[in-house]
């Protein structure tokens, strides 16, 4: 099982400048959980309590996982995952 | 320092006018690594709201992709405050996740939708520190 990562820029100093990396799992959480062991510290950058930060996107395959299930989206070999921060901010 | 060209800078000050009392928001893409804000991209305030920002989500992975497929980066990234300075937020600062980019804040608090002059200020925000630097408006 082979999933595409894509890494922010701002998370790529856990991944030594990659801008994507492999990952593995048959959900989403279980490719965070891998990541993890290859890039400790990245995990909590995505991740608080018990589900994806708010101000967080992930996709997969194009779509938001929010709608699809959160941290338990089911991802299979090939998928691509999309990190990227929110742009966001308020006065 | 910033250097922007005019018809951009008059662009982002165009847009955060035509959003006020809501807050605007877009960003500048330019070649990655070439520090050149040549690309306008206006985008939606998603939510829609005069204290707060945030870019579309599926927006959001329109406009990266584009870049990516461009070899582009945020060059800059603005907003405008409609009541307040422009200065970022501490909303703003935490937030604040392109550490290569210029953060442009317009104010648009003295005239709104009509003509007059803004205020247009520009930062880095990197790991939480704010630092803010000169803008040359070049012609062009």
């Amino acid at each position: 099982m082979s999933i595409e990562v894509r890494i922010p820029t701002i998370l790529r100093t856990y991944t030594g400048g990659e801008k994507a990396v492999t990952g593995e799992g048959a959900t989403l959480s279980e490719v965070i959980e891998h990541l993890e062991s290859n890039h400790p510290g990245i995990k909590d950058r995505l991740i608080e309590g018990e589900g994806l930060r708010r101000f967080v996107n992930v996709y997969v395959n194009d779509e938001d996982v929010r709608f699809t299930g959160g941290l338990d989206t089911s991802v299979s070999d090939g998928d691509q995952v999309v990190v990227l921060p929110a742009v966001a901010g308020g006065s | 320092m910033l250097e922007i060209g005019q018809a951009t800078y008059d662009a982002i000050v165009a847009h955060a006018k035509k959003d006020h009392p809501d807050e605007a928001c877009g960003v500048v893409a330019g070649p990655e690594g070439s520090d050149r804000p040549e690309r306008f991209i206006p985008m939606v305030n998603a939510a829609r709201s005069p204290t707060f920002y945030e870019f579309d989500p599926v927006d959001l992975l329109k406009l990266y992709k584009e870049m990516d497929a461009r070899d582009e980066e945020p060059v800059i990234v603005y907003h405008s405050h409609t009541a307040t300075e422009a200065y970022p937020s501490r909303t703003d600062i935490g937030l604040a996740s392109e550490p290569h980019a210029h953060y442009v804040l317009v104010s648009t608090r003295h005239h709104g939708n009509s003509d007059g002059p803004v205020e247009l200020r520009s930062y880095r925000i990197i790991d939480g520190a704010v630092t803010e630097e000169d803008v040359s408006v070049v012609k062009k």
